[in-house]
């Protein structure tokens, strides 16, 4: 399966994603500049984290009115697999590529530091390599990632099974509304989380329980 | 409003300039006329301490800065250091304590990415950062709020740059209270035939500006960073300049690629004194003379003076000397990053520094007078006095298990998590090991087994005691702290944070503290290639401890058998290497009189160098054949913190049955140097413990089997045990309960 990862300035995350993703699959994904009107024709696409255009406005709010933006919500349309990884999940929220919001931590702090995941559903094209329940350990490093929907939206994203990951055994570390760390589209072909996977795929970052995520989105068997 | 060039230059105004008169006698000579206001202006940022060093050159050059892996010692942005196979580690430490007592979010921010900026200038990618931070005493009213405010500056700045934070130091001294000390270090690797200088080379060749927009913040930024704190010090907040971290990392990119395609034949940063300051450096350096327009100069305010130009201290800009045939390429990479690119001057080949604004020249100055040769002083200093020994037979009598609890629970030796959960020490996915061991280590990409060790150090309570043993101490200490890991120290950086040099006594302890930092340095082949002196850190003629900090750079050649210092396993030895008879005896100075016994009494630890490089080389040795399972070295608080440390760090507790025949305050709580805690992965029953138990006596190092590994609990001694919950209760809670969050 082939991969590309958006590039826009002010992301900082895209190396490691490039690594993570060269690492798994065995072939470098190709790149997307912020101006790129179209995307070549891939089956995973992946935002990366870090603070594109610094974050001064809304975070993700400028990044997702770019061309490249444009681009995934075209693909993601035709059922493109897309994930967000941190301000990447924040610019796909501000796409409209995912519902709720992602506001500032309950702490008002920068938090960089590991958490547990449960696997909320793993019956998505993210998660089928995890077991339902499953508790896996994952690094969070964000200022905004307190993510929050209005009744309504939470209910219908909880009855769908469009959360994915929660934060498990009391390591919610920015006041997520049901300790929500990662949520899919209605369609299912969309994932946005705050965690970061790709820095927990090898031995070098003292495990590996990330990894399982990007096979299963690259169709790599468990 | 716009301030005219032709403004009258008065003694007042040349007073308010920080020059003396002499130093404006000399600038008449050079000058041969009465300078014009933006001439002033220049010379005051390039005269100043904080640029010329004026005061510390003389004893910077005492330092040791040559080695065989040297590639660039002290002089350029940083110092370059070979690691093998076509890669080098380029990396310095600054301060930039003023502005971060003045608007601390802004000031450290900004000297978090002056740092960052002087690593990538040279054509390296930072990889590492650490930050030793020095605040007020904890109950002094404005320690809070500079805490908060400098936490999140260096988060906010390296978070969005996108480099790990990896380590640092945060102490708290009530002779911090007005003035702190934000001390930021940084590293990058590059290749070693892919480093750039900012030595200027070809006549008649264009200067550009790179970067940001220049605008009015932190004009004089320089001047005020070399002057003494009083209490109108608010009143200087316009002076510290104000950070974008996005514009830096487009920067970092941008010029990467520019390195890249072969369009720069010198390069420089524009830090302190901006404008002024790299330029002249660039001409200065390469024997050129720089004729810059600054009606090219990129603005972001309208009607800026040619004097606020130069002065600016506006952030995230450079200074290139490019290739002519290669312009367009290079506009085009700074237009794609969303950055400035403008021709705004040319080298010529008289050796002057001349800067045209709207249609007039403005400055017409001699440019090797203005840089390299600046003034120096040597200024007169007096031999510090040594306090009296610590007689510590007559210390009252305490329970270890209490003060230990009390030690780990105090603002001193308490977790430091809550500072740097707020920095990403993850990002680049290449971290080894975060804050909290011995050392932040960081793997080499692009190489399979090969990572790089960073510790910064000082301790100055001894500095202040003893500024010789002082700064030998600083130095064996980041040594001991990289060689805890595994790793091979290769070279270090240093930040020499002093009062005014201008009082024979502070003079005294910056003699003194350099001649300890080149005595270890040597002795220790851990040669100085970068550094920073910081001075003037005073507030109402009170004097900041001598704070001379260490920066090192250590290199393992695998780190799948890099040491870490939590316990790994039960039923493990326990050994003490490089302990005197008693295992501990110097409580002068240490941790456990100040905070058990509310005592600043007694001579700092000596430092023996020979016996440091001895137990320091036999234990990296011992790491490397793969018998450690956890090291750790001995520091502030002794045996007993370093003990819990390493329970905490894993869960795993230790019985250590002590010598009954010792004080036990002494034994747990001396800070004798060069020292380490070793976890053996052997059998001390059998013949290799007691082969390499004679191969220690041969090299002449003490390293008895004080105890063993296991159990939930640490028992030193007589002392009842303390469970592990006991100890990260009491070490995990100072911190938020004194930022009360």
């Amino acid at each position: 399966m082939k991969s590309a990862v958006v590039l826009l300035p002010g992301l900082n995350r895209d190396r490691d994603m490039i690594a993570a993703l060269t690492k798994i699959s065995g072939k470098a994904p190709v790149t997307v500049w912020e101006t790129d009107t179209e995307i070549p024709d891939v089956d995973l696409i992946v935002i990366p984290g870090g603070f594109s255009y610094g974050d001064y406005l809304r975070c993700g709010a400028i990044a997702a009115r770019m061309p490249a933006l444009r681009a995934v919500a075209e693909k993601a349309a035709k059922g493109v697999m897309v994930i967000g990884v941190c301000n990447g999940f924040q610019i796909l929220v501000e796409s409209g590529l995912l519902p709720g919001a992602l506001m500032r931590n309950t702490s008002l702090k920068f938090v960089c530091r590991e958490v547990k995941l449960s696997v909320a559903n793993a019956n998505t094209a993210f998660t089928r390599n995890y077991q339902p329940g499953q508790i896996i350990r994952c690094p969070v490093a964000h200022h905004d990632g307190n993510y929050f929907a209005d009744a309504e939206t939470l209910a219908r994203i909880e009855d769908n099974g469009q959360v994915v990951f929660r934060y498990a055994e009391g390591t919610n570390p920015n006041g997520s509304i049901n300790d929500i760390a990662g949520i899919v589209s209605d369609k299912g072909n969309v994932l946005g989380l705050m965690p970061h996977p790709e820095n927990l795929i090898e031995a070098a970052h003292g495990g590996s329980d990330g990894r399982a995520l990007f096979e299963s989105a690259l169709g790599i068997a468990a | 409003m716009t301030i005219s060039n032709a403004r009258q230059i008065t003694p007042e105004l040349i007073a308010a300039h920080g020059l003396k008169p002499d130093e404006y006698q000399r600038i008449l000579e050079l000058v041969g006329r009465e300078p014009t206001f933006t001439e002033l202006g220049i010379f005051s940022a390039m005269w100043n301490e904080h640029c010329s060093y004026k005061s510390s050159k003389k004893w910077l050059r005492t330092l040791p800065t040559k080695g065989d892996v040297v590639i660039q010692g002290p002089g350029e942005n940083a110092g370059v250091v070979d690691i093998g196979d076509g890669d080098c580690v380029v990396f310095k430490m600054e301060s930039h304590n003023h502005p971060s007592y003045i608007e601390p979010y802004q000031g450290a921010a900004t000297g978090v990415g002056g740092i960052l900026r002087d690593v990538f200038t040279m054509g390296a990618r930072p990889v590492a950062a650490m930050n030793a931070l020095r605040f007020g005493a904890p109950d002094h009213p404005k320690t809070k709020h500079l805490v908060a405010g400098v936490v999140s500056g260096v988060g906010g700045y390296g978070n969005s740059f996108g480099v790990p934070t990896v380590g640092g130091e945060v102490n708290f001294d009530a002779r911090y209270n007005g003035n702190i000390l934000v001390n930021a270090f940084a590293a990058g690797l590059a290749k070693t035939d892919g480093i750039f200088l900012s030595q200027a080379k070809g006549v008649g060749l264009p200067v550009v500006y790179l970067g940001a927009k220049t605008g009015r913040d932190g004009v004089g930024g320089a001047t005020m960073a070399s002057a003494e704190f009083d209490d109108k010090i608010d009143e200087k907040r316009p002076t510290v300049q104000v950070g974008d971290p996005f514009t830096e990392k487009c920067l970092l990119e941008a010029c990467l690629e520019l390195m890249a395609s072969g369009a720069v034949i010198a390069i420089q940063d524009m830090g302190a004194a901006g404008l002024t300051c790299s330029a002249v450096e660039m001409g200065a350096k390469g024997d050129l003379g720089i004729e810059l327009d600054l009606d090219k100069v990129p603005v972001r305010e309208e009607q800026m003076s040619a004097y606020e130009m130069m002065l600016s201290e506006s952030q995230e800009r450079m200074l290139m000397v490019l290739r002519p045939e290669k312009e367009a390429e290079a506009e085009a990479i700074f237009t794609k990053w969303g950055l400035d690119f403008a021709i705004v001057g040319t080298t010529t080949d008289d050796l002057r520094f001349r800067v045209l604004h709207q249609g007039e020249e403005v400055a017409n100055l001699p440019i090797k007078e203005l840089g390299d040769e600046a003034p120096e002083y040597d200024r007169p200093w007096i031999e510090p006095k040594t306090p009296a020994r610590l007689d510590a037979s007559a210390l009252p009598k305490v329970d270890v298990a209490d003060a230990l609890l009390k030690l780990l629970g105090g603002p001193d030796l308490s977790s430091r998590r809550w500072v740097w959960e707020q920095y990403d020490t993850m990002i680049q996915g290449n971290s080894l090991q975060r804050p909290g061991g011995d050392a932040g280590v960081v793997r080499v990409e692009g190489h399979a087994t090969k990572a790089l060790a960073f510790s910064s150090d000082v301790t100055p309570r001894y500095c202040e005691a003893d500024p010789y043993e002082g700064g030998k101490q600083a130095v064996a200490e980041c040594w001991r702290n990289l060689t805890a890991t595994g790793a091979l120290p290769l070279a270090a950086t240093d930040n020499l944070n002093f009062g005014n040099p201008e009082r024979p006594e502070i003079m005294g302890q910056f003699v003194k503290a350099i001649q300890g930092i080149g005595e270890a340095c040597r002795e220790l082949g851990f040669p100085i290639v970068s550094g920073n002196v910081s001075l003037y850190n005073e507030t109402n003629g009170q004097g900041i401890l001598p704070t001379p900090t260490i920066g090192g750079v250590g290199l393992l050649a695998d780190w799948s058998k890099m040491a870490r210092i939590g316990f790994a396993a039960e039923n493990q030895m326990i050994v003490l290497v490089g302990a005197p008879p008693s295992w501990g005896t110097h409580l002068g100075q240490s941790i456990f009189l100040r905070n058990i016994h509310g005592r600043a009494e007694g001579g700092a630890p000596p430092v023996d160098l020979a016996h440091e490089k001895r137990v320091g080389d036999h234990v990296r040795n011992l790491i490397a054949s793969g018998i450690v399972t956890a090291c750790h070295d001995l520091s502030d608080g002794g045996l007993a913190v370093a003990l819990a440390e390493m329970a905490m760090a894993s869960g795993i507790g230790a019985t250590i049955p002590g010598l009954t025949e010792a004080d036990p305050a002494a034994m747990f709580f001396g800070e004798d140097q060069g020292r380490y805690l070793l976890t053996l992965s052997i059998d001390p029953q059998g013949a290799e413990w007691e082969q390499l138990a004679a191969e220690q006596k041969k090299l002449g190092i003490f390293a008895p089997w004080i105890g063993t590994t296991g159990g939930r609990e640490l028992k030193l001694g007589e002392a009842r045990a303390i469970s592990f919950d006991e100890l990260t209760t009491a070490h995990e809670s100072w911190f938020p309960d004194f930022m009360g969050t």
